[in-house]
């Protein structure tokens, strides 16, 4: 055994944390852009998931072919030239914490704890004659333990979920981490978002009395805090900061993307 | 008493297996054998840094001052799990995500740290690398043993390729439920401990 002297042990110890930090620090950044490449990888999946477009038969990028991304003025509703804010170099989450392209939500309008909501935000289309058949949208907010990260799926009457997918969380597995699961996901299909007075009706987990089945998705066992902030999630981005306007729009010009 | 490097190998295997005789390891043996790639990754990744931190431990187990021996041990093991975690992440992103937690998990697998306690800190470098790919295989043994019978008859496929065809793709094989539940590792795991102990005998517990 080494000889110990009183210092020993510090040295030693700050010696290899070094080492080990160097280690790690340099496999973090060295490998970030091929990591980075299969997050983006693995979004495209999930946006094709949600648009119930998946056939893992192909590659994702030549399945991405038919989906049109563009970029909607959350506020107005309208959308965004190319000319103004590309869709690919677009960074969604860096525009909400800038000060030209982002603003601060009040805590009476942030219910789903991000505090920060962007002016832009990036849509999927998937069209049929410039007529929309399908809205992929991002939404995102506070689970339990972290911030879900997903998209969903809007059927051409802009009320119709179509489908929905939860690319990033940090749920406990097999407890709030089931929101992943596929038969659960499967449930939100044909679900209605709006009720007949174009309000945000629809309710995840419990109900508190029997309202509309069509209005319902349930909840998952052992989830109910996750599920709660899934059910603030939907309120927010398909409330007025959301993409309310954009839809309300969409719907009133019968789909079509130019007008 | 001195074993030679091939022995050390081959007894870790068979003759005091980390998961049959000393019982350690088990958590993750229950949580990653439902299907027998993510069993294999998971029995990659564990040999390679039992291995590697048994080797880098026992390198330097003259500069370790005994007072913060663990912790020492620990910072090693957790950077080379790190940076197995980012390397999957990079290379293998899908099975990093099926795997994600358990991964993270390795370092308080209990064989590591066993054989970087128990072997690496007396024992020269090329005989305490030896140790833990021995080691490692030998959990491995038990892990794709398990995963074998769970995703067999649980799932009716071996590496995701059809076997048994179920009967909810139209065939005739009903899965057992039981074994896609991970308890059901624990009941294959006793009874592969139970047959090797009949087996060899020595490995019995004194009563």
């Amino acid at each position: 055994m080494a000889d110990i002297t009183a210092y020993k042990p510090f040295y030693s110890v700050l010696i290899l944390a070094f080492f080990c930090s160097l280690l790690v620090g340099g496999a973090a950044v060295g490998l970030r852009p091929l990591q980075e490449k299969n997050k983006q990888q693995d979004r495209r999946k999930n946006i094709l998931m949600a648009a119930g477009l998946y056939d893992s038969t192909r590659t994702v990028a030549d399945l991405f072919g038919n989906i049109e991304t563009r970029i909607v003025d959350l506020k107005s509703g309208a959308f965004v030239s190319a000319a103004t804010v590309s869709p690919e170099g677009f960074d969604q989450l860096k525009a909400a914490l800038s000060e030209e392209l982002g603003r601060p939500l009040t805590k009476a309008e942030d219910i789903v704890g991000i505090r920060r909501i962007e002016r832009y935000s990036r849509v999927y289309l998937v069209t049929d004659n410039d007529i929309v058949r399908r809205v992929i949208l991002p939404i995102r907010g506070k689970g339990l333990w972290s911030t879900l990260y997903g998209y969903i799926a809007i059927e051409g009457d802009m009320t119709t979920v179509g489908g929905i997918s939860f690319y990033e969380h940090g749920e406990t597995p097999g407890l709030g981490g089931e929101i992943e699961n596929l038969r659960w996901q499967s449930g939100w299909q044909g679900k209605k978002i709006y009720n007949q007075s174009n309000e945000e009706a629809l309710l995840i987990g419990q109900k508190k009395d029997q309202g509309e089945t069509i209005h319902h998705v349930d909840g998952l066992s052992g989830a109910t805090l996750t599920i709660q902030g899934v059910d603030d999630i939907i309120s927010f981005w398909f409330g007025e900061h959301g993409f309310k306007p954009f839809l309300t729009r969409l719907r009133e010009n019968g789909g079509r993307i130019d007008g | 008493m001195a074993e030679t490097n091939i022995q050390l190998l081959a007894n870790s295997i068979l003759k005091r297996n980390p998961i049959a005789l000393l019982v350690l390891g088990i958590c993750s043996a229950l949580a990653v054998t439902g299907q027998m790639a993510t069993a294999l990754v998971m029995s990659i990744c564990l040999t390679l840094v039992t291995a590697f931190s048994s080797l880098t431990i026992s390198i330097v187990r003259f500069q370790i001052p005994n007072s913060v021996r663990i912790g020492i041990q620990i910072t090693i093991i957790a950077t080379l799990v790190i940076l197995v975690d980012q390397i999957l992440k990079a290379f293998f992103f899908e099975l990093s995500k099926q795997l994600s937690i358990f991964v993270g998990l390795i370092i308080t697998n209990c064989i590591v740290m066993g054989r970087a306690e128990g072997f690496a800190m007396s024992n020269p470098p090329v005989a305490s690398f030896m140790d833990g790919i021995g080691n490692g295989l030998g959990y491995s043994l038990i892990l794709m043993l398990v995963a074998f019978i769970r995703e067999l008859f649980g799932s009716g496929t071996l590496f995701g390729v059809e076997i048994l065809q179920l009967t909810t793709n139209g065939g005739w094989y009903i899965r057992n439920g039981m074994l896609v539940l991970p308890a059901s590792g624990f009941f294959i795991i006793a009874t592969i401990i139970w047959i090797i102990r009949t087996l060899d005998p020595a490995q019995q517990e004194k009563k």
